[in-house]
């Protein structure tokens, strides 16, 4: 018996797109320990690497990162195809979509953290969508918008800080001086 | 490290921060905000029985296939004062207020639910 090898091409792009989903892979398994106020209220870690992929390699490269993480972490979790597939990958899918407008924003105004809000906004519009349309098809689901709203600005931000703050890290090599931990 | 995080926010993500705290402050406005009821409807059986203006305080009896329900109106709000079902899940909802709420007495059959001028959703929807 032979073996059969299956090889395929795979360029330096496609390497390090593997390695930045697996990073956002990583923070989705990491938040899925965290335990969560409200059913659905999740800080979205895993979005950090897509805010810092946009800004470094451009919108392609980010979808690519965020879709290969929707789609490889819902086979980590066993819920492929499920209704929870769906609905993260319905909030990549809007977040994306967004982003792909958010990018072009005069960047001396807006930095990720406008980013960051504004595909978080568009994180539950693409969820609440899909809940009214398909899974909770009932008007009732009305008041739960201003909290997820709620919650989607406050992780918005703080999501958009941390990559702000990771973008600004790699830029500015940093000297030879320990910083105070503090 | 807090200044230091400060310092990432640009004048746009001000913007942005102070845009989305104003949608959902209107969100929630909008969507928890709830106009006060005007009137109460009564079912009996699935079929209105009566429509009450909440002005006016009163009390009446429904008659359903375990017995008569008692609703109670004053002070623009309304409940369910007595009922003969077993669990009395209508009663202890207590006093109702705004539109779109409703107390239902299942096993006698009975239905109280308020409305406001406009319609905007109800808490039941089959």
């Amino acid at each position: 018996m032979t073996a059969s090898i299956i090889k395929f091409d795979s360029t330096a792009e496609d390497h390090h797109i593997a390695r930045m989903a697996a990073v956002a892979l990583g923070l989705t398994v990491l938040e899925s320990a965290a335990p969560s106020p409200l059913p659905g209220v999740k800080p979205g870690l895993a979005n950090i690497v897509t805010l810092i992929v946009l800004a470094r390699y451009g919108w392609r490269t980010a979808a690519w990162v965020s879709l290969l993480r929707v789609v490889a972490g819902s086979l980590l979790f066993g819920n492929f195809l499920s209704p929870g597939f769906f609905l993260s990958l319905s909030g990549a899918v809007f977040s994306l979509l967004v982003l792909a407008l958010a990018q072009h924003l005069p960047s001396r105004w807006f930095g990720p953290v406008s980013h960051s809000i504004y595909a978080a906004f568009a994180h539950i519009t693409g969820q609440m969508l899909v809940v009214y349309l398909w899974l909770i098809p009932h008007t009732g689901i009305a008041y739960l918008i201003p909290i997820f709203a709620t919650a989607a600005l406050v992780f918005g931000t703080v999501n958009g800080l941390i990559a702000a703050r990771f973008m600004n890290n790699a830029e500015t090599p940093k000297p030879n001086v320990i910083e105070n931990p503090a | 490290m807090y200044a230091s995080a400060l310092q990432q926010i640009k004048l746009g993500d001000w913007l942005t921060l102070l845009l989305g705290s104003i949608f959902i402050a209107l969100l929630a406005h909008k969507l928890w905000g709830g106009d006060l009821a005007d009137k109460a409807i009564i079912r009996s059986g699935g079929k209105i029985f009566r429509e009450v203006s909440l002005s006016l305080d009163q009390q009446i009896d429904v008659s359903g296939p375990l017995g008569i329900s008692r609703i109670s109106i004053r002070k623009r709000k309304a409940r369910i004062s007595s009922d003969p079902s077993p669990r009395q899940y209508c009663v202890r909802q207590g006093w109702l207020q705004q539109a779109g709420e409703i107390a239902l007495c299942l096993p006698n059959q009975v239905s109280l639910e308020l409305a406001g001028n406009t319609k905007k959703y109800d808490s039941l929807n089959y």
